[in-house]
């Protein structure tokens, strides 16, 4: 049985529709990754899947429970990470752990296990107020609540925005350890190269799933001819390349620009040429292996 | 939107209706001793007058005592023996006007009222009979002597005190938890919504327990207001008011998303009624009937009559019952409708 099965669900507010028709299946013990800007639909998806939110059409189910008639069985099993942070500013760590542990009517003590390797870096914070802490802190804490009633599903909605590259990091490998427990994972970001540390990820925009593949399948699918140029006027370059004829689209990542080549006839020598003509220096044009963000800005055409 | 101009026409209603210091339909008992054809006379030219209402006439004093506990007159005019006689030859006569004194401007009100139709009468007869005479009216103000009016302010002040505090501060801090997201996980947990709603409202009960015992150590000690009745009975009365107060709060915050709103929404929709229309500063006897109505809904206003009752005129259980079965039923009514309000989703 899947962990989680959503069949066509679809979400309005209003004239705005969240969720168009999303379908999925997360297994057990998989660390499922939604990826997408903000706005397209995650919250709500989230909060459909945790039984905040009932949707519009379709069903869904997490553990085999349904999210709408079995709502009160599901938010016994299921641990809930918001996105804005969410816990008791005014508490201090301690005291925030305590509480969330007698709310699902267990105790620290009991699943210390769980939380240890997540929660030892705070405990010399113990006695420091919750909204006080560092956004990596915040975000430490949050995940130990979620986890304090040792829940079999994980839903993480953007656990990392706003919070440090180190921090970053360390929260991934966190995730990595709880997916060897047999925990299931389901977690959103807007970062594409967090991407890559998913089992398999689901790619969402305005509502819609543009494909549901493991990172290394979304890349071997990539089809394009991709290059990275790179000069020393960068501003006029990407508008330069962006009305060059054989070029189809044209994007900044880091100090580099992708583009995607559509002429079969342009090569890199040759496009090197023109730049150069053009009045560029220092031009460098090199084929590349395609990321999950080449591949999103594809998909999101 | 609903508060930018709803808000002038609610004012202008209110103020224009039910702010007036006017006082009508009074109800008049007469203890008529002598019942001769003065005092026949001044009755009548009472009744004739548009401010009195009702007349009614009783024979003993314990009969006066009777119609006030039962409030069913506002004034009671006690002549003296031989009112005629005195009058034919003494030229003066004393009539004993005895008021409610828990309102004292209601009290003075009266008083002029009277006084004013009196000396009429006293003009009247001089003209006809071509003599002056002297009609002594003598004030006797029942449960507050001296007229002070923190009588009739402190059961008005604890009304609004803790109408305001338990509704605004249980409301405030439930929209605080949506606000914060808190209410969020909260409901992603196997708690039952009831317990979020009890653990919201016991701190809160408890707080408002403190704020009457400031209030009634503060009337008593400070203001000298006397605590007649049963200080148990009034603190039973409370704590149910608290408890209406409490639900009101639910309410607010089951409908409300922001704490601004929530503030405004307990400010404004709370605290206007309950100073115009409970009594506390504006007699409600005197406001148009559709008004007089629409006080009946406002939980300060049997609130403060439990106060005056028990803690002013020192009357026992008997006397508020009524008012009691009132506050039960809207506790009741407005807990059952918040719990039933209270969301377990978001939405």
């Amino acid at each position: 049985m899947d962990a989680i099965s959503v069949n066509k669900i679809s979400k309005s507010y209003g004239t705005v529709r969240a969720l168009q028709e999303v379908s999925f299946e997360v297994q057990k013990g998989e660390l499922f990754g939604i990826i997408g800007p903000d706005g397209a639909g995650k919250t709500t998806l989230f909060r459909i899947l945790t039984t905040l939110m009932l949707p519009d059409l379709g069903t869904a189910t997490v553990n085999g429970l349904d999210v709408v008639t079995d709502y009160k069985e599901i938010r016994r099993q299921v641990g809930y990470m918001p996105g804005r942070f969410s816990l008791y500013q005014d508490m201090t760590v301690e005291e925030n752990l305590t509480f969330f542990a007698t709310l699902f009517g267990t105790t620290v003590r009991e699943n210390y296990d769980l939380v240890k390797d997540i929660y030892q870096p705070l405990e010399k914070f113990k006695t420091r107020r919750a909204g006080k802490l560092s956004g990596g802190m915040k975000q430490k804490l949050a995940l130990s609540c979620a986890l304090i009633h040792k829940p079999s599903v994980l839903f993480l909605d953007e656990p990392t925005t706003g919070v440090d590259p180190v921090s970053r990091r360390d929260f991934w490998e966190m995730l990595q350890r709880l997916k060897k427990q047999g925990i299931t994972i389901v977690v959103s970001t807007p970062y594409m190269d967090e991407a890559v540390l998913c089992d398999r990820i689901a790619l969402i925009r305005e509502g819609q799933f543009m494909g549901i593949e493991t990172p290394q399948e979304i890349v071997n699918s990539y089809q394009e001819r991709l290059w990275a140029v790179h000069s020393n006027k960068m501003s006029s370059l990407l508008a330069e390349l962006r009305t060059f004829k054989g070029i189809q689209s044209c994007f900044s990542f880091g100090d580099v620009l992708h583009v995607t080549v559509i002429d079969d006839q342009l090569s890199p020598a040759s496009l090197k040429c023109f730049l150069v003509k053009e009045g560029h220096a220092d031009v460098e044009v090199y084929p590349i292996q395609a990321t999950i963000e080449d591949c999103y800005m594809l998909l999101a055409k | 939107m609903l508060i930018l101009f709803g808000m002038p026409i609610v004012q202008i209603i209110l103020f224009g209706f039910a702010v007036t210091t006017e006082v009508q339909n009074i109800r008049l008992a007469v203890l008529d001793s002598s019942n001769d054809q003065a005092t026949t006379e001044i009755v009548h030219e009472l009744k004739a007058n548009p401010y009195f209402g009702s007349v009614m006439y009783v024979h003993t004093t314990e009969e006066i005592n009777k119609t006030f506990l039962e409030n069913k007159a506002d004034i009671v005019l006690t002549f003296e023996e031989n009112f005629q006689q005195n009058l034919l030859h003494t030229g003066s006569a004393s009539i004993q006007l005895l008021v409610d004194g828990t309102d004292p401007n209601m009290c003075k009100i009266l008083v002029g009222y009277v006084t004013n139709i009196l000396a009429v009468y006293q003009q009247k007869y001089a003209t006809s009979e071509n003599t002056t005479i002297q009609i002594n009216p003598h004030v006797k103000m029942l449960y507050n002597p001296q007229t002070k009016s923190a009588y009739n302010f402190v059961p008005g002040v604890m009304g609004l005190i803790l109408m305001l505090i338990c509704a605004m501060m249980t409301s405030i801090s439930i929209v605080r938890e949506k606000e914060t997201g808190t209410m969020e996980v909260l409901l992603v947990s196997p708690i039952k919504p009831l317990y979020i709603v009890f653990a919201k409202m016991v701190p809160y009960f408890v707080l408002s327990c403190v704020n009457l015992a400031t209030i009634l150590l503060l009337s008593v000690y400070v203001l000298g207001v006397p605590m007649s009745g049963n200080l148990g009975l009034l603190v039973a009365i409370s704590m149910l008011f608290i408890l209406v107060a409490l639900s009101i709060g639910l309410l607010i915050s089951t409908v409300v998303d922001t704490q601004v709103a929530a503030m405004l929404v307990s400010g404004m929709i709370l605290m206007m009624p309950v100073i115009l229309l409970s009594g506390m500063i504006y007699t409600i006897e005197s406001m148009p009937v559709p008004l007089q109505y629409a006080s009946h809904i406002i939980p300060a206003k049997w609130y403060i009559l439990c106060v005056k009752k028990v803690m002013i005129e020192g009357l026992g259980i008997h006397a508020v019952y009524h008012e009691v079965i009132i506050l039960f039923i809207m506790a009741f009514v407005l807990l059952t409708i918040s719990i039933k309000l209270f969301k377990d989703r978001l939405q």
